[in-house]
């Protein structure tokens, strides 16, 4: 029971103060609205808000479909092929030197003002946080597993299917949280660089135009989709390792690999 | 099938362990090596098992029916290796698992039936997490059986069990293993004096492989055995001998 009190309280806090903070400073609304004001905002442009929002959710959906995917598959080929490592993974630490921000710029120019430039962002960003995180936990099988599989006549494939890749999932999971909660980042940096929808290009907009309130409301919105989608994964995340106890995959440890 | 180990050196940071090591496995019969930490007793096991690649070590196998021995040796560690996503019963399959990718039903039985001689066939579910330590030994070396090597090669199986675990083990590993053709390390001469139809010392620098020590009678021999614990004061002298 406390349990679920706990985060209703926190959040009843953090709306009280909020609205303290509005009261004490009597701010105007279009520099600091009240959550009141927000949330009636929300109401009000619920299918306006929900529209933007599904445009955000389908980029970041496909930015992390395409980002694990290509993740998981460099990090198999990574470790199936030794070559390729050492031309390939000095590569990829180079590519990291350059901030994912930066490149919105060249990818609206390359990809254009739809969704296809912001789908590239969030699967950029991703990328190299599950490829580093899957190629680490191909690396480290115990080696007595690898030694166990030899003396049973695995080969090479079955080595790497049966034994390699059930011991990386652990590691797998965590790379797919660590690409949830950055692909949201991905997607709405993308539309503030250049879109015509998405819940970035309507807190852009809101904003030059003083809607303050709406911007909030979007926000908001962006917050509850984040945190979902966090969750949905942490989920598929534990069914993917169902031996691992609660306290080694719970939401709180989840991001250290 | 006798299997014969010959010339085998071992060298460890341009340093030799053993050189010039000869070994006769003999057919059915349990042979123990004996001897303290670092002399290469788990380095001799791995290259016979195929897996010594971390060790500078060499050496000729030859086995009396004249096949080479490489995929013919089940191993069993001192850890027992069961892998945390499969089942106890699949990881009793291990073997069929990787080399087949399949599992007929003859081999489910076949697998079900050794999960029994083990006393776990109730178990046949659970994750190897949910078993105890003693548990978890036992369906590695139900998975060791189902393998049906000519040669079972265990690395000091039972040391990281407690004493009456390691006891029961014994036993059923006794038992399981009878007639099979066994080389066995250990650190624990009562183990070896339990188990073993010949017993060999490794020691010195470099090391070498003292007489077969031979216990007379059946195996499992009794704790208690007047022989047994004679054997095992004068096995532990000598190892005593080398570090004082």
């Amino acid at each position: 029971m406390t349990a679920l009190l706990r985060p209703i309280g926190i959040a009843l806090g953090l709306l009280l103060s909020w609205q303290l903070v509005v009261w004490l400073t009597d701010a105007p609304r279009f520099i600091l609205p009240g959550p009141l004001l927000v949330f009636d905002t929300l109401v009000s442009q619920f299918p306006l808000l929900m529209k933007h929002a599904g445009v955000t959710l389908i980029e970041i959906l496909l930015g992390m479909l395409l980002g694990t995917g290509l993740g998981l598959i460099s990090a198999l080929s990574l470790i199936t092929w030794s070559r390729l490592r050492r031309w390939l993974l000095p590569v990829l630490v180079i590519s990291q030197a350059i901030p994912v921000f930066a490149l919105a710029p060249v990818l609206m120019l390359w990809l254009g003002y739809g969704m296809t430039s912001k789908v590239a962002m969030a699967t950029l960003i991703i990328y190299f946080p599950v490829t580093a995180a899957c190629f680490d936990g191909l690396r480290q099988t115990p080696t007595g597993f690898l030694q166990l599989a030899r003396t049973l006549g695995a080969s090479r494939r079955a080595l790497l299917l049966q034994i390699r890749l059930p011991a990386a999932l652990p590691a797998f999971g965590s790379g797919l949280r660590v690409a949830a909660s950055v692909a949201p980042i991905g997607a709405v940096v993308g539309e503030w660089v250049g879109s015509s929808t998405g819940l970035g290009y309507l807190m852009l907009n809101a904003n030059a135009r003083m809607q303050v309130d709406l911007m909030f409301a979007a926000l908001l919105v962006l917050a509850v989709m984040a945190l979902a989608l966090y969750f949905s994964v942490n989920l598929v995340a534990r069914r993917l390792t169902p031996w691992l106890d609660e306290s080694t995959s719970s939401a709180t440890r989840g991001n250290t690999p | 099938m006798d299997i014969r180990l010959e010339q085998a050196s071992l060298h460890w940071q341009h340093h030799c362990v053993f050189s010039d090591l000869n070994l006769t496995l003999p057919s059915g019969q349990w042979t123990s090596i004996l001897g303290q930490s670092g002399v290469g007793k788990s380095s001799l096991l791995q290259l016979l098992c195929g897996i010594a690649d971390e060790a500078d070590i060499c050496g000729a196998i030859h086995c009396s029916d004249g096949q080479p021995l490489n995929g013919r040796v089940a191993w069993m560690a001192q850890q027992d290796l069961l892998l945390p996503w499969l089942s106890v019963l699949e990881n009793v399959l291990l073997a069929a698992r990787l080399q087949h990718g399949k599992v007929s039903p003859e081999q489910t039985e076949q697998a079900r039936y050794l999960l029994s001689q083990v006393e776990l066939a109730d178990r046949a579910n659970a994750r190897p997490a949910q078993l105890s330590g003693g548990q978890r030994q036992r369906v590695a070396l139900a998975r060791t059986l189902f393998q049906d090597q000519p040669l079972v090669c265990m690395d000091e199986p039972f040391s990281a069990l407690d004493a009456i675990t390691r006891l029961k083990l014994q036993d059923l590993a006794a038992e399981l293993l009878a007639d099979r053709t066994v080389l066995m390390i250990t650190h624990d001469p009562l183990e070896a004096l339990r188990l073993s139809d010949s017993i060999l010392v490794l020691q010195g620098s470099p090391a070498r492989l003292s007489d077969p020590i031979i216990p007379v009678g059946q195996a499992p021999r009794a704790v208690h055995d007047e022989q047994v614990l004679q054997l095992q004061a004068q096995l532990l002298e000598l190892l005593a001998g080398e570090a004082l």
